[in-house]
């Protein structure tokens, strides 16, 4: 499987999507925010970083570059894409998720530890994550209180697009395990195709025993094995 | 050195104006955190604070005015502002 690793001026987390997509064992390659195509792909992956120096709005410029449109076109037919911080804000002002992510609830960059519950484990982004607990994964915001407005909220819901909720040890979805303000303690959506994901916590920093988790990396495994079962059919 | 112009032509300078305020659902930690210290320094009678964003455009003299409007509206709903989150207004002045 290859996947291509978005590069806009200001991605620091590219070389960390990388190594961890090799860690799960795909290839992977970077893709420059002005080049108009993606090559021969089966996913994508906007990485975590300041893009653009977070300008006017944080990813608000780097959905305009050319690499964009590319991805747009991947994702209307069917490819698999996976916004990660930054990723997950630039996807969201491209429009390929809804929603907006807004400053930090009490105004300050939360750089720590978060579990996550996996709110619908159907999808090629959950579906090697632990069942049997929340998930634990790094988040580094300053802006990353996600909001939408009361309809799409409930739309979210009802179509089970919710797919990380931030949570405490055990799972339970506390108002003092939300970091940031969330509503609904969102951490991470889908599409209503479940082929676009976006989350604000770092699968990619989490992705080997030795960084402290490695239940980011069941996130790059999960796509593979979608993206293999998609291969089978084919 | 003078601030007036001494002779000829004045230039016309036209310059959109563009005022960017959250939305009144989105949570404004920003807006309170303000508020609470013009309280703190004695300001009463402040019920809210919305802090938001102010562009200033200039634009080449003799521009079209009902044409920079259009144009300028697009640009605010498409990238200047986040309609999820945000409500902008747009003035042209000359």
């Amino acid at each position: 499987m290859r996947f291509a690793i978005l590069q806009f001026p200001a991605s620091n987390c590219d070389q960390d999507c990388l190594h961890a997509v090799r860690v799960a064992g795909a290839q992977g390659r970077f893709v420059w925010h002005k080049e108009t195509s993606l090559g021969d792909v089966d996913a994508v992956v906007v990485p975590g970083g300041f893009s653009y120096g977070d300008y006017l709005r944080c990813g608000a410029i780097a959905r305009f570059s050319p690499v964009m449109q590319a991805v747009k076109r991947f994702a209307d037919d069917g490819g698999l894409v996976l916004g990660i911080c930054n990723g997950f804000q630039i996807l969201c002002e491209a429009g390929l998720l809804p929603g907006a992510l807004i400053r930090n609830r009490d105004l300050r960059f939360h750089c720590e530890q978060v579990f996550l519950k996996t709110v619908n484990p159907a999808t090629p982004f959950t579906s090697a994550l632990p069942k049997d607990r929340p998930s634990l994964m790094p988040i580094a915001h300053g802006e990353g209180c996600y909001f939408a407005d009361a309809e799409t909220l409930a739309g979210l819901q009802s179509r089970g697009q919710i797919l990380w909720q931030y949570c405490d040890a055990s799972g339970a979805t506390t108002e003092s395990a939300n970091p940031n303000g969330s509503l609904l303690n969102i951490a991470g959506i889908a599409n209503e195709r479940f082929n676009v994901a976006g989350l604000m916590p770092h699968p990619d920093r989490a992705a080997e025993s030795v960084l402290g988790s490695e239940d980011g990396l069941r996130v790059f495994e999960g796509m593979i094995a979608a993206l293999g079962a998609r291969r089978a059919v084919a | 050195m003078s601030g007036f112009p001494v002779s000829g032509i004045l230039r016309v300078r036209m310059k959109a104006k563009i005022i960017i305020t959250p939305k009144k659902a989105v949570l404004d930690p920003q807006g309170k955190t303000v508020q609470n210290a013009l309280e703190h320094m004695g300001h009463a009678g402040v019920t809210g604070v919305h802090v938001g964003k102010y562009l200033e455009i200039d634009l080449a003299p003799g521009t079209d005015k009902a044409a920079a409007t259009q144009a300028l509206d697009d640009a605010a709903r498409r990238f200047l502002s986040n309609p999820v989150i945000e409500d902008y207004r747009l003035e042209i002045v000359d």
